[in-house]
């Protein structure tokens, strides 16, 4: 018993980052229906920037936001710079996720130009050395800090869009463009900030990520996939199903990496995917999108 | 006085190359509610989409003016923000929100005195939306639905409030119910432009009525001119003129098929009235 609440707390704390990738994936997917594939590559980018400012004796506590916002106003700008135009031009929806695979790559390259390809330690505030043993279970500082930052991130934007104008006007948007356009909302602008807070999200998840993985500028693709698959699993137009399939994926894999293999790990998370779509195709909370033809 | 909405010659197309509307002109007076009629395709739709803005590039040709204003080819959120409301066929509520929360949204931008006063006047005109406040929209009746859509519109103090078949979906009741609001709305002293299948009913309330036809308006006038038009008459009102045997308006040539048969409301009047 006490193994298995090991597992699930591990899985638990992994899986509360998948959350913040996936969220960041949804919320982008339901507001413009484009499926984000520079997600991962915009989280390595804040995360270097992050790594290249601690190196630089700046504390934690400045590198922190500073990268956030850099991956913020990156997602943003790519969003008015490329997409806006394309759309201009009478960009297909697949085109435009052509569009982010190419951000993705054009990204990787810069990251790869000015930090090298070698993998690297992150300076991090949070070990995972430091533990504290509850009951029969111990817990490190740097897993309880990883939960904390996607309990933190997840309520965060849970405020944003259910309490707050700007999230009425999220909502809106994304269910009804023309409708919003029409009440004199500013479209454009309420999908450019949904594009900056989700990259922003995917920058905290890679920053928390990284201590534990080793820093190169491939190591979000294990982590954007997961989240991307945890999106799925949930119902990518579903905020909360993010969070639901982020926390399932994480513990599935973790518990399957205890108890069959290590090697297992990922092979097991997926087959539940699998399972879980050939049952319910729009994923454990979500719903297609009702739109009139 | 110059109009409030001026359409002069516009071109819509769709694929650059499928002609909507072709070369429509009219005059929205202030204060007037101005009823399109015309069948399935005709392009009425259209029409509103194209001075609400909707349809990016379009019009291809034409000027379109409001309030002094040109605002063909504007993009849709500078439309609406010079004052024009425009209610789509599906009535364009968010459905996964509440009553409230789309009222909220009719308000977005307006820092005013009157919002309060707004507010009154429609909780006023529509008790139901105050009662359902917390609902999703989704949840509400066509009738329902169609009130929130309209009084989300009034929330923006619209100067020219164009409504696509308001009455589509609704019980002949519901429908009544809600054409009455529309005169409630003018009397307040808004613009209503409206596009209607159910013929009947609009002549009732309009002021002004034109009658569009493959893309193009093939006959204008008062509410009594278009009902005084044996072709109206028979196509769009249904009134057996089959029976009587009147004199013949200047539009109507004498090739005119007279089969006897009931009216059946899609035949044509293009080619006879075209000038």
């Amino acid at each position: 018993m006490a193994r298995f609440v090991q597992y699930a707390l591990t899985g638990l704390s992994a899986g509360s980052l998948y959350a913040l990738v996936a969220l960041g994936i949804v919320l982008i997917y339901r507001s413009t229906r484009v499926l984000n594939f520079a997600h991962g590559d915009v989280a390595t980018l804040g995360t270097f920037v992050a790594f290249a400012l601690i190196s630089q004796g700046y504390p934690f506590s400045v590198a922190f936001p500073v990268a956030i916002l850099v991956g913020a106003l990156a997602a943003v700008a790519f969003y008015f710079g490329v997409l806006i135009p394309a759309q201009r031009q009478g960009a297909t929806l697949l085109g435009q996720v052509i569009l982010t695979l190419g951000l993705a790559l054009i990204f990787q390259g810069l990251i790869v130009y000015q930090w090298g390809a070698e993998p690297d330690r992150f300076p991090f505030p949070l070990s995972d050395s430091k533990t504290w043993k509850v009951g029969p279970v111990f817990i490190s500082e740097l897993s309880l800090g990883t939960f904390g930052a996607g309990l933190v991130g997840s309520l965060l934007l849970y405020v944003l869009v259910q309490k707050t104008r700007l999230g009425l006007a999220m909502r809106a948007t994304s269910e009804n463009l023309p409708a919003a356009q029409t009440l004199g909302i500013p479209t454009r602008r309420v999908l450019g900030i949904s594009w900056g807070i989700a990259s922003a999200l995917g920058v905290v998840a890679g920053i928390f990520l990284a201590p534990a993985l080793l820093l190169d500028p491939f190591f979000m693709l294990d982590p954007f996939l997961k989240g991307f698959a945890a999106a799925v699993l949930g119902g990518l137009n579903s905020l909360p199903g993010a969070v639901v399939g982020g926390l399932i994926l994480g513990v599935a894999e973790s518990l399957a990496g205890g108890y069959v293999t290590i090697q297992f790990k990922n092979t097991l998370a997926f087959v539940i995917i699998i399972v879980v779509l050939l049952v319910r195709p729009e994923g454990l909370l979500g719903h297609e999108f009702k739109e009139r033809v | 006085m110059s109009p409030l909405l001026k359409v002069s010659s516009i071109e819509t197309l769709y694929f650059d190359r499928i002609y909507a509307l072709f070369g429509v002109s009219l005059e929205v007076e202030e204060r007037q509610i101005f009823a399109v009629l015309g069948p399935n395709g005709a392009g009425k739709t259209t029409l509103l989409k194209t001075v609400a803005g909707l349809l990016k590039d379009q019009p291809k040709k034409g000027v379109i003016e409001f309030a002094g204003h040109r605002i063909e080819r504007r993009p849709p959120e500078k439309v609406a923000n010079l004052g024009i409301v425009y209610v789509p066929e599906d009535r364009g509520l968010f459905r996964e929100l509440t009553v409230a929360e789309n009222l909220e949204l009719g308000l977005w931008g307006r820092r005013d005195d009157g919002v309060q006063e707004d507010l009154e006047f429609v909780f006023g005109m529509f008790p139901i939306l105050k009662e359902r406040g917390k609902q999703q929209a989704e949840t509400l009746s066509g009738g329902e639905q169609q009130m929130l859509a309209l009084g989300r519109a009034m929330l923006r103090r619209p100067r020219l409030l164009m409504l696509d078949e308001p009455s589509l979906g609704l019980a002949p009741q519901v429908a009544k119910a809600v054409f009455e609001a529309l005169l409630t709305i003018s009397r307040r002293g808004t613009t209503i432009l409206l596009v209607e299948q159910n013929a009947r009913l609009a002549l009732k309330v309009a002021h002004h009525g034109a009658i569009l036809e493959a893309g193009r308006i093939v006959l204008q006038g008062t509410p009594k001119d278009l009902e005084a038009n044996e072709d109206v008459r028979e196509v769009y009102l249904g009134i057996g003129a089959a029976d009587t045997v009147s004199p013949r308006g200047s539009a109507g040539p004498a090739t005119r098929r007279r089969a006897g048969a009931a009216p059946q409301g899609v035949r044509s009047l293009a080619p006879r009235l075209v000038e």
